[in-house]
C-alpha cells in the first residue's frame, strides 16, 4: 500500500490562469496587436460605445471584436454592420471569459490583419475581474442608471481598471447622478484609472475616449 | 457561475502537479479563502462534487476549507481593522486612504495524494 502524503502547494488558484494571460499579453506584444477587454454590467451600452468607438477608429486601424455572452449572437451581428471583423464566443454559461478561451477566440477571429482587437466581456461587474483575460488593457463602462455607488459596491471591477468610461450622461438629470461623487467613488477604489464621461447615442465624448485607443494601439504597435 | 470556473482552475492546478510529481491519485486539496474573496464556499463545493467526478486522478478528492481573515490597513493612523465590519473606512481615524492587507486570495494550501 502506497503511503499519503501531504505535498505543500502554497499557490493561487489564479495562477494557472495568470500565466497563461502573461504568456497571452506577451505573444500579443510581439505581434504588435493592442487587445482592449471591455466589462460591464448587462444593459450599460458595451455594444453600442463598441459600434461608435468602431466608427471614429476604422480609417485608422483595422479592428476585430470578439463578442463573448452566454448564448445569442446578437452583438456580433450589430458590429458586423459597422463593416469589422467580428465573432462570437459563447461561454457555455460561465459568467465570465478566462485567458484559455480568449486565447481561442483570437484563434477564431484570425489575428494577423488586425491591430485593435477588442474583446467584449460577459455582461457581470464580478466575475470578469477575478480572471485575467490577457489584454493589454482593461476597460469598463459604468452607466448613468446604475448610480454613482457601483465603485463602492464592486470594488475589484473599478480596481483592475485602466479606464472607465461613464456612459449615458445624457439622462443624468434624470437619476440624480452626482457625476463628482461618482469620479471620487472611482478614484477612491483606483487613483490611477483615466475616466471618461460619454454618451455613446449622441456620440458626446467619444473622440476623447478614441484618443486614448489611439494612444494605446500605437504605443503596442511601437508608434510615438 | 463563477465558483465552476474557480474549481476548473483547481483542478488544472493539481492536475498539473499530479503530472509533474507522479501521482496516482489525490485525495484531499486544502483551500485558504479569504474573507472578502468573493467566493462561496457553499457553491464552491456543489461545483466540485460534480467537477472531480469528471476526472482521472481526483474522483473521491474532499475539498476542505480553511477562512482567512480579513484586514485593513489604515495609510494614516497605522492601524488595522476587520475589512468585514468596516469596509474602506478606517474605524480608528475615519480616514479612507486604507488597503487590504489580507483577506482575498483563494489559494491552495496542500494536498494529500498517493
Amino acid at each position: 500500500m502506497d503511503k499519503v502524503k501531504v505535498i505543500e502547494i502554497k499557490q493561487s488558484v489564479f495562477s494557472a490562469n495568470d500565466k497563461q494571460a502573461d504568456a497571452l499579453r506577451a505573444e500579443l506584444k510581439e505581434k504588435g496587436i493592442f487587445l482592449l477587454n471591455l466589462m460591464s454590467s448587462p444593459g450599460s451600452g458595451k455594444t453600442t460605445t463598441l459600434t461608435k468607438t468602431i466608427e471614429a477608429l476604422k480609417d485608422e486601424f483595422k479592428i476585430g471584436v470578439m463578442e463573448a455572452d452566454i448564448d445569442s449572437d446578437v452583438d456580433a451581428k450589430r458590429i458586423a454592420l459597422t463593416g469589422a471583423k467580428a465573432i462570437q464566443l459563447h461561454t457555455g454559461g460561465m459568467c465570465h471569459l478566462d485567458a484559455g478561451m480568449t486565447r481561442q477566440g483570437l484563434e477564431g477571429l484570425d489575428t494577423s490583419d488586425v491591430e485593435l482587437a477588442i474583446l467584449e466581456n460577459v455582461g457581470n461587474l464580478v466575475c470578469p475581474a477575478e480572471f485575467d483575460t490577457g489584454a493589454t488593457k482593461n476597460a469598463m463602462i459604468l452607466s448613468v442608471p446604475e448610480g454613482e455607488d457601483k465603485p463602492l459596491k464592486y470594488p475589484l471591477m473599478f480596481s483592475i481598471c485602466d479606464v472607465v468610461l461613464i456612459n449615458k450622461i445624457d439622462v443624468m438629470p434624470y437619476f440624480d447622478f452626482d457625476l463628482e461623487q461618482c469620479k471620487k467613488n472611482i478614484r477612491m477604489r483606483n487613483p490611477r484609472a483615466e475616466i471618461i464621461p460619454i454618451c455613446a447615442k449622441t456620440g458626446e465624448g467619444i473622440e476623447q475616449w478614441a484618443a486614448w485607443l489611439r494612444t494605446q494601439v500605437k504605443a503596442a504597435r511601437g508608434e510615438a | 457561475m463563477h465558483e465552476l470556473g474557480i474549481v476548473f482552475s483547481i483542478i488544472d492546478t493539481i492536475e498539473d502537479i499530479a503530472k509533474e510529481q507522479n501521482l496516482s491519485e489525490v485525495s484531499s486539496v486544502t483551500l485558504q479563502v479569504g474573507e472578502v474573496s468573493t467566493v462561496i464556499p457553499r457553491y464552491l463545493e456543489d461545483c466540485w462534487k460534480w467537477a472531480v467526478k469528471k476526472t482521472e486522478i481526483m474522483k473521491e478528492c474532499k475539498l476542505i476549507h480553511e477562512p482567512i481573515e480579513a484586514i485593513t490597513f489604515c495609510e494614516d493612523c497605522e492601524k488595522t481593522y476587520r475589512t468585514v465590519d468596516f469596509g474602506k473606512t478606517c474605524p480608528h481615524c475615519g480616514s479612507e486612504n486604507t488597503y487590504l492587507v489580507v483577506g482575498n486570495e483563494v489559494q491552495i494550501k496542500e494536498i494529500e495524494a498517493l
